[in-house]
């Protein structure tokens, strides 16, 4: 089984605790002169995303986590999964809500988003930065308002819901930064 | 490729090494220099030397002079200085280079206190006389201890060191020795804390610390020093071990520590056991890190902004 050195340690490194995988956030390596070496380092658990620190004595060796980030496409929801295709191989997969978690409300299908896999299974699904989509819903818009910085609730095709200046109007397309979950722009079609 | 050093940063490093020389040429102490590359490492278990080859021989760069200068001193030298690199494997980060600059002198009929007294004069020295001025605060490791986590480093257990980390949230899964856990404490929960405006002299360690000083009269504390600046180790000082078998028995114990950590054992330098033996001059003497004094000179956060990669 593969496995790091703490001389190894960096940020974005993915390693095995307690039976799940985190990535390493921070890692600081203290030494008094004449004493024994630790690296402190803070770590997220990709599972759940909580951050912990944990120290290690210098020189120790932890299980390396097999962790990869793939790019593909998203497919479909069948209620209950969300499948995803590798566009080069075009090898399918399945991941769970627990796994898409909020990156279902910007999952529009034939999207390539990235999705973190552990031992070949979805950890978690990160959607593009930006994303383009059509309002479904919003109160009618208000021409020539767009001074006043008043926003109204608007609801996209995914299900996501932004806030958005006044003038929006159902079926408009919206550029969207899904780490934030603000809108960004009106797209021309 | 890594950005390069503002000039001004090495003008200040020309500065600070023409300042240093001044300061010991004042006083008396002469510069000397001594081989890099040794036949013999560190046997020291917290220190890795770095194994070359010298032709068919294994060579090894030095952790530090101390060997090399403390053989000068039985020959007679006097009060000396060194201003060299030293090399340390593994040891890599904000505060740390494998290679770094190390000042290290020695000072016939000084007790660590007194020495103590001239590295807080050196650093003193070497600031801006415009700069705002630095508490000095002298502090035995049992005090601090004391103050910081409710311990008496001196009459504990690894049950009760270990409770203490745990109470002040440290995860550690590692198996660590008595010491181990003292050095944990010290370096996460104590270091940090000193104030930023101090120079902190920590004295009286543990006598299982003691590495190559002297013991007290207490016989449980060791007469050796360390200076922070701030919460960053800037110097360690011991007054002298003189006596020769104790050495030998200090080096059997780190070697044995080595082997018990699965570490190569270190062959010891011989020549230097050999001028133990015709009798090292009561001295003090003391390294100080170079490149982390002219981080603090400069404000500097890293290493990385005062060393040329």
């Amino acid at each position: 089984m593969a496995s790091y050195s703490t001389n190894e340690f960096r940020g974005g490194l993915k390693i095995m605790l307690d039976g799940d995988p985190y990535t390493i956030v921070e890692n600081e390596f203290v030494k008094p002169g004449k004493g024994q070496a630790f690296n402190r380092v803070k770590l997220r658990n990709l599972k759940n995303g909580r951050v912990v620190e944990k120290t290690f004595k210098s020189g120790e060796s932890v299980e390396a986590a097999d962790v990869v980030d793939v790019d593909m496409q998203y497919l479909y929801n069948d209620g209950e999964f969300w499948h995803f295709m590798d566009p080069n191989t075009f090898e399918q997969l399945s991941a769970s809500k627990a796994a898409v978690g909020d990156a279902a409300l910007y999952l529009k299908e034939q999207d390539i988003v990235s999705v973190t896999l552990w031992n070949g299974e979805p950890l978690s699904v990160a959607p593009p930065n930006h994303v383009e989509l059509r309002v479904t819903q919003c109160d009618p818009g208000v021409r020539g308002d767009t001074a006043t910085g008043a926003t109204k609730p608007a609801t996209v095709e995914t299900g996501a819901t932004v806030k958005v200046p006044l003038f929006v109007e159902e079926g408009d397309i919206l550029k969207i930064d899904t780490r934030t979950g603000e809108y960004i722009s009106r797209v021309k079609e | 490729m890594t950005p390069a050093l503002p000039i001004a940063t090495l003008r200040k490093r020309a500065q600070l090494l023409r300042q240093l020389r001044e300061f010991f040429s004042a006083r008396g102490v002469l510069e000397i220099e001594t081989p890099i590359l040794s036949p013999y490492g560190n046997p020291d278990p917290h220190i890795d030397s770095i194994a070359c080859a010298l032709g068919t021989q294994r060579a090894y760069l030095q952790t530090s002079p101390e060997f090399a200068m403390k053989r000068l001193l039985v020959q007679g030298s006097g009060d000396i200085f060194q201003l060299c690199h030293a090399f340390r494997d593994g040891e890599a980060g904000r505060f740390h280079r494998p290679e770094f600059t190390l000042l290290e002198w020695y000072r016939l009929d000084f007790d660590h206190l007194q020495l103590n007294a001239e590295v807080i004069a050196l650093i003193e020295q070497m600031r801006e006389a415009d700069a705002a001025p630095l508490q000095q605060v002298v502090q035995s490791y049992q005090a601090l201890f004391i103050q910081y986590l409710c311990v008496d480093p001196l009459d504990t257990s690894m049950a009760q060191l270990r409770a203490v980390a745990q109470h002040q949230g440290l995860a550690v899964d590692s198996t660590l020795s008595l010491d181990g856990w003292l050095d944990l404490l010290l370096s996460h929960c104590i270091v940090p804390r000193l104030p930023a405006n101090q120079l902190t002299t920590l004295i009286d360690y543990p006598a299982s610390q003691a590495a190559l000083a002297r013991l007290n009269a207490d016989t449980r504390t060791a007469a050796r020093f360390e200076v922070f600046w701030g919460s960053l180790e800037l110097a360690n000082g011991y007054w002298e071990l003189q006596d020769p078998d104790e050495h030998v028995r200090r080096f059997a114990v780190e070697n044995a520590q080595r082997h018990a950590a699965g570490q190569p054992s270190m062959p010891v330098d011989q020549e230097f056991l050999k001028a133990l033996q015709r009798g090292l001059p009561d001295c003090a003497g003391v390294a100080l890190g170079v490149d982390r004094l002219l981080m603090k000179l400069l404000g500097a956060e890293s290493l990385d902004a005062v060393c040329v990669d």
